[in-house]
């Protein structure tokens, strides 16, 4: 969906989305991790269930909300991408206790 | 400049603590820092300059001419603020400001809720300056909630944040100064554009031209030339385009639309949409300040005095948020609130502050100038702004379409917060940021009142969502504990 311009030095970062191993660069967000990886839908909404992705990446919309490490709700475009982490689609609401 | 990046490195008391580090933020903290005033800056952002300078220390967009001159005049603001004597938080959230107040239980200054990498911290402060900024106006087409729908603000802090362009078949619509803007920054960057669908109203022209004498003597006169030059030659641009819409199963497919009286598709793999700014009143509506609809601008902006402050004693609201009026006005906004801060506390005396302020203000008249003219041309369409089609999605978070909210209209809602308790909208994670406005409007039309007497969402902290592990590592004051207490 969105692709890297070559002028890019940073390091490159591994982490996961939804079990797949994937690479971005240090400087990125969760959100911005995403998209550079052609992942356009990173939850699916408690009402009906449809899937959604970042929308506005300044931290208003909440459409970028995923699971980081295990914690959900996280606003992946306010949260600095690191090596290893593990991000998985956020489905439906969140529960009050974990699984 | 102390880089804050635990909340135990927190002071417990700042005399001034500035909420955002965009243009009007930091140049408040360089103000204020200036008269020696001890100062925390928290920003949500992990580097300072806001959105319109977002990324400028850390941008990997090295060749200038991509973001052009006045993204790179961010830079040299971001370097005076970080070498400034404050403490600056990032990426820490704000979750909670309750004015100060001299009933039981209410201390007697502005407390803060601030939570940095988890843990939370109450912080408290004499004044407060609130530099939010702006945020894209909401855009309810029909699909505007499918993956591969950005705003065109969210492409272009892609590519200033994180060097990274759309690409397969992209498509930009609406209308405003940002649009074209973002449309030459991608095309200078190497992205492919497949069309600009611009959605200005023709009959603009007119209303603009009362007040293009001030716009020929403004600085916008040189930015919108050399915009336009740089248009020329560039993307398929389509004018008149009405009823568009977005259309796909899962994800974004094809835009639709009608332009020159003709039905139109254009394949899309990322459609880019905006139709201006607004202010971000997330905070200033929560904390009770009192705002009124601009009816120039389509939007709430909070009532403030000459020295900017808010109707919430102590605080003052500077930058975008109080109002359009464009990145340079937003730093000299900063700057005159630090001054009246000053003097609140005690730093300055009134002739001093006065003496300070002037050469300031007339920066102000001068910048400003023009801004109506910008106004009035890019005023989005009705249709645009209050989805004629019932089933259009209106608020985000709930799912809730424009005909639901009508329905319960008719039904005997007499306004947003009634809506609220009918619907639900403007109560998913969002709080209403990406809603209000419409709702609104929407309130008013079916009515036939004035957006001013529709009113809008009443919102409350917290202003983000918090753990109930954040709400647990707060220690264990008497403070603390009725914070908790009260939410
Ligand atoms: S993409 Fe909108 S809040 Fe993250």
């Amino acid at each position: 969906m969105f692709r890297r311009l070559p002028d890019s030095p940073a390091e490159t970062l591994r982490f996961t989305f939804d079990g797949a191993a994937l690479t971005a660069r240090r400087g990125d967000t969760v959100a911005s991790a995403l998209l550079a990886n052609g992942i356009a839908s990173c939850r699916t909404t408690p009402a009906k269930g449809t899937p959604r992705g970042p929308y506005c990446l300044m931290g208003v919309c909440f459409e970028c909300l995923v699971t980081i490490d295990g914690t959900g709700n996280r606003q992946g475009c306010l949260v600095a991408l690191e090596e290893g982490m593990r991000v998985e689609t956020q489905a439906g609401a969140r529960r009050a206790v974990a699984p | 400049m102390k880089r804050i990046t635990e909340a135990a490195q927190l002071e417990a008391r700042y005399d001034l603590v500035i909420i955002g580090a965009g243009p009007a933020g930091q140049s408040a903290a360089i103000a204020a820092a200036g008269l020696g005033i001890a100062t925390l800056v928290v920003d949500e952002n992990l580097a300072p300059g806001g959105q319109i300078h977002r990324g400028i220390t850390t941008t990997p967009v090295t060749d200038r001419a991509v973001l052009g001159a006045d993204y790179w005049r961010g830079l040299p603001i971001a370097q005076r603020f970080l070498a400034s004597a404050v403490d600056y938080a990032a990426g820490a959230k704000l979750f909670s400001l309750l004015p100060a107040g001299d009933e039981p239980g209410r201390h007697a200054e502005i407390e803060l809720g601030v939570s940095i990498a988890g843990q939370a911290r109450p912080v408290f402060a004499g004044q407060v300056i609130v530099a939010t900024g702006a945020m894209e106006r909401p855009f309810p087409i029909p699909g505007w909630t499918l993956p591969g729908v950005l705003t065109a603000g969210a492409a272009q802090i892609a590519l200033k944040a994180h060097g990274l362009v759309p690409q397969g078949r992209v498509v930009l619509a609406g209308t405003g100064p940002l649009l074209l803007l973002v449309a030459a920054q991608l095309r200078a960057a190497g992205a492919t554009i497949t069309a600009v669908l611009d959605t200005t109203p023709a009959a603009n022209r007119a209303g603009a031209a009362r007040h293009v004498i001030d716009f020929l003597r403004s600085p916008y006169l040189g930015k919108g030339l050399s915009l336009l030059a740089k248009a020329r030659g560039g993307p398929r641009r389509i004018a008149g385009v009405t009823g568009l819409r977005a259309e796909g199963e899962d994800r974004l497919r094809a835009v639709t639309f009608t332009a020159g009286g003709a039905a139109q598709r254009i394949e899309a793999d990322v459609l880019l949409l905006h139709q201006g700014v607004v202010p971000n009143t997330v905070i200033s509506n929560a904390i009770g300040c009192a705002h009124r609809w601009d009816d120039r601008q389509l939007c709430w902006v909070p009532i403030r005095d000459e020295w900017l402050l808010s109707s919430v004693e102590g605080v003052a609201i500077a930058g975008d948020g109080g109002g359009i009026a464009g990145a340079e006005c937003a730093a000299e906004s900063g700057t005159l609130a630090a001054i009246g801060a000053a003097h609140r506390l005690g730093r300055i005396d009134a002739a001093e502050r006065d003496r300070r302020a002037a050469p300031v203000r007339a920066a102000l008249e001068r910048l400003g100038r023009g801004r109506g003219f910008l106004d009035a041309l890019y005023r989005p369409a009705a249709a645009d702004r209050v989805p004629a089609e019932d089933s259009t999605i209106v608020c985000r978070c709930e799912e809730i379409t424009a005909g639901q909210l009508r329905e319960a209209v008719a039904g005997g809602a007499t306004g947003p917060n009634q809506l609220k308790a009918f619907l639900r909208c403007g109560m998913g994670p969002c709080q209403g940021r990406l809603c209000n406005l419409t709702v609104t409007e929407i309130v008013a039309q079916a009515r036939g009142i004035t957006p001013e007497q529709a009113g809008t969402y009443r919102l409350r902290p917290p202003f983000k969502p918090v753990t109930v592990a954040e709400i647990a590592s707060l220690p264990q004051t008497n403070a603390a504990v009725k914070a908790v207490v009260r939410y």
